[in-house]
């Protein structure tokens, strides 16, 4: 897969390149873009997307059915955000360290239910249902790298859509702003935060999957690099917009691809710095962007890391 | 009477919470086909049981002491801190890169020790003290910020590591030239162990000492208790709050800076080898208070030291330890929740 790519020429490798790795950052990220809509942060979503990844690799290795690990894992991945969302409705609990808890416990469970997995059967498992789209073969191929990108292509202007025009939307917003406004209109905050961080669960589930089941496509302990914390950043990069979280994502992937394509053409130095960028961009961002007199422009008013 | 309740409160919740992530972590294990009754032997017996378990535990006691600090200190000021993994590494990378140096030129070992603890204290701090100066002037949140510059600064380490200071001889593993035997901590005597453990063990006293009974401590908890009434008294609350940043990250500096020069002996990747996340769970679970670090960290020590047994004997994963370090703080976040609604009766409410 990656060889055919690398066949082509250098930018449409970069592009190739850039899509499949942004693919997870999109899901994890329009997830917890949800999360942060209705005022709470989860920073758990490292171990959700680690679980996710071994959820959908170990149920699509018994079932034989890759869709059906996607959708295992969407449901673990949603488990573990209604834990994160449980144990965030009590009194004096700080959602920042129940984040690191699940990254943590997710991290653990993951490795420890996942150690009988650790094969090399994957591969064939990705390709075998996803290569549905096209007659013509190379663009089987890049359709079959798009297979979970396009739906998170399109769940991007869906979210944003239906965020600024529906009801749901609508309810998860203000409870992100102001939950006295919401509880004053009858919404209880707890239960619109728990359905919330529900879904960034679910979306990061399906994150991980992608990680497992298409690229790299395998499960082992090294999956993850740290997606989980990058998306997070990436929000705070997007603004909390789903269609900047696209464009971020992509932009994240593309700097990820950067360095393997640099590397492949010869230029070994600043591989770490690369992977690095999104990082550092983020930062920058947050630094321009912010001011100790009022808080992050279009950040939730909930929201307490951005306070 | 009140003091007595809480400081039984303070002491017991967490203990019921220990208590009950062993037995959620046995349930786990056992779900799993492994024997809980045999893993909870081992553990204890990995961890306490011989004078070389104590060493094993101790030895991975004595950066979580450190790491712990760079969440715990801050905390007192209500800042989050998370960024201690990138500390460290600082920390560890500027001893190399001074020690080496100061060993060409053949300078005495203690000149090189204080040299290396000075300049891993100086860059941890300045790691963290640079999130919190962002916190303060310009109102990115600390949490974020020190996670990010912590990733900032793994990838500096990995790229200057299998760069510009690699050994060339390092081919596996790129490391920088090893620091030379006499530049090493040594161990302390009739006790394996190295010295670094009492660098942590001392910088917590020093630190709960200057936090709990100093002017300086009492100013700084203000602001944590309150940081507008804090500006109206007058405190400097920009200074404070970099001044206690840079400390906590001088103590996860000089963490890397032992793991280099005690047990290393050159910087390398695994450096970033999870003290800090580590520290952040032994923070929460010390309640932030820097003397209640060492029973905390001599514990999760010792669960870490047990793993090796865990998988020898049980056949049982290493992440296994990662489980139950989830579930310990899992259990403790929700227990402080739950601990208004169960606890004994809250008479210093009632009465206010």
């Amino acid at each position: 897969m990656t060889g055919d790519l690398g066949l082509w020429t250098v930018p449409i490798a970069m592009l190739g390149g850039a899509i499949r790795v942004s693919t997870p950052f999109l899901f994890v990220s329009l997830g917890e873009l949800v999360t942060e809509k209705s005022g709470r942060i989860n920073l758990g979503l490292e171990g959700i997307l680690v679980m996710g990844a071994m959820s959908a690799f170990a149920t699509a290795y018994l079932s034989g059915s890759p869709w059906l690990g996607v959708l295992v894992a969407g449901i673990v991945g949603a488990a573990f955000g209604a834990l994160h969302a449980g144990i965030c409705s009590l009194p004096r609990v700080n959602d920042t360290a129940v984040g690191i808890a699940l990254m943590v416990l997710g991290t653990g469970v993951a490795f420890t239910l996942g150690k009988p997995f650790v094969q090399p059967h994957a591969p064939t498992l990705a390709a075998l249902n996803l290569g549905f789209w096209s007659d013509i073969p190379q663009v089987r191929a890049a359709l079959e790298v798009n297979a979970l990108f396009v739906i998170g292509a399109i769940a991007a202007p869906v979210l944003r859509w239906a965020l600024a025009n529906t009801r749901w939307g609508l309810i998860v917003r203000i409870v992100g702003d102001s939950s006295d406004a919401a509880r004053a209109m009858g919404y209880s905050p707890l239960r619109v935060r728990l359905f919330a961080t529900s879904f960034g669960g679910f979306m990061g589930g399906i994150g991980g999957s992608f990680l497992s089941l298409y690229y790299p496509g395998s499960w082992n302990e090294g999956l993850s690099s740290g997606q989980g914390f990058t998306a997070v950043a990436l929000v705070i990069f997007a603004r909390w917009n789903p269609m900047a979280c696209l464009w971020a994502s992509l932009l994240f992937g593309a700097a990820g691809a950067l360095a393997p394509s640099l590397q492949a053409v010869g230029v070994t130095s600043g591989y770490y710095l690369f992977n690095a960028a999104p990082y550092f961009l983020t930062l920058v961002i947050m630094v321009l962007s912010s001011s100790s007199r009022h808080r992050l422009a279009g950040a939730p008013g909930e929201l307490g890391v951005t306070q | 009477m009140e003091k007595l309740q809480a400081a039984a409160g303070a002491v017991l919740v967490p203990l019921l919470a220990v208590v009950a992530s062993l037995l959620l972590f046995g349930l786990f294990i056992a779900l799993c086909g492994y024997d809980a009754l045999e893993a909870y032997r081992l553990m204890v017996v990995g961890a306490f049981g011989s004078s070389f378990a104590w060493q094993n535990t101790l030895l991975r006691t004595s950066p979580l002491l450190l790491t712990a600090l760079c969440t715990a200190l801050p905390a007192q000021m209500g800042l989050v801190i998370i960024g201690g993994e990138g500390a460290f590494v600082a920390g560890g990378l500027a001893a190399a890169a001074v020690g080496l140096p100061m060993a060409d030129a053949g300078l005495p070992p203690l000149v090189g020790q204080i040299g290396m603890a000075a300049a891993g204290m100086a860059a941890g701090g300045a790691v963290i003290a640079l999130a919190g100066g962002l916190r303060h002037w310009r109102g990115v949140s600390e949490t974020i910020s020190s996670l990010l510059i912590g990733y900032v600064v793994i990838a500096v380490m990995n790229q200057l590591v299998e760069g510009v200071m690699r050994d060339p001889t390092s081919l596996n593993k790129p490391s920088t030239r090893a620091l030379p035997e006499s530049y090493m901590l040594g161990t302390m005597p009739d006790f394996s162990v190295h010295y670094g453990l009492i660098y942590g063990l001392v910088f917590c006293v020093i630190t709960y000492v200057l936090m709990a009974h100093t002017t300086f401590g009492f100013a700084a908890r203000i602001v944590g208790g309150n940081p507008r009434a804090a500006k109206m008294a007058g405190l400097p609350v920009g200074l404070l709050t970099i001044v206690v940043c840079a400390i906590g990250g001088a103590a996860a500096g000089l963490g890397g800076m032992v793991e280099v020069a005690a047990v290393q002996g050159r910087a390398n990747a695994t450096l970033a080898a999870g003290y800090g996340m580590t520290g952040i769970l032994v923070a929460f679970l010390a309640r932030q208070n820097p003397l209640a670090v060492i029973p905390v960290a001599i514990l999760l020590g010792g669960i870490g030291a047990s793993g090796g047994l865990l998988q020898r004997r049980l056949d049982l994963p290493d992440s296994a330890v990662l489980v139950l370090q989830g579930i310990l703080f899992v259990v403790l976040l929700a227990s402080d929740g739950l601990a208004g609604r169960f606890s004994l009766p809250r008479f210093r409410r009632a009465r206010a």
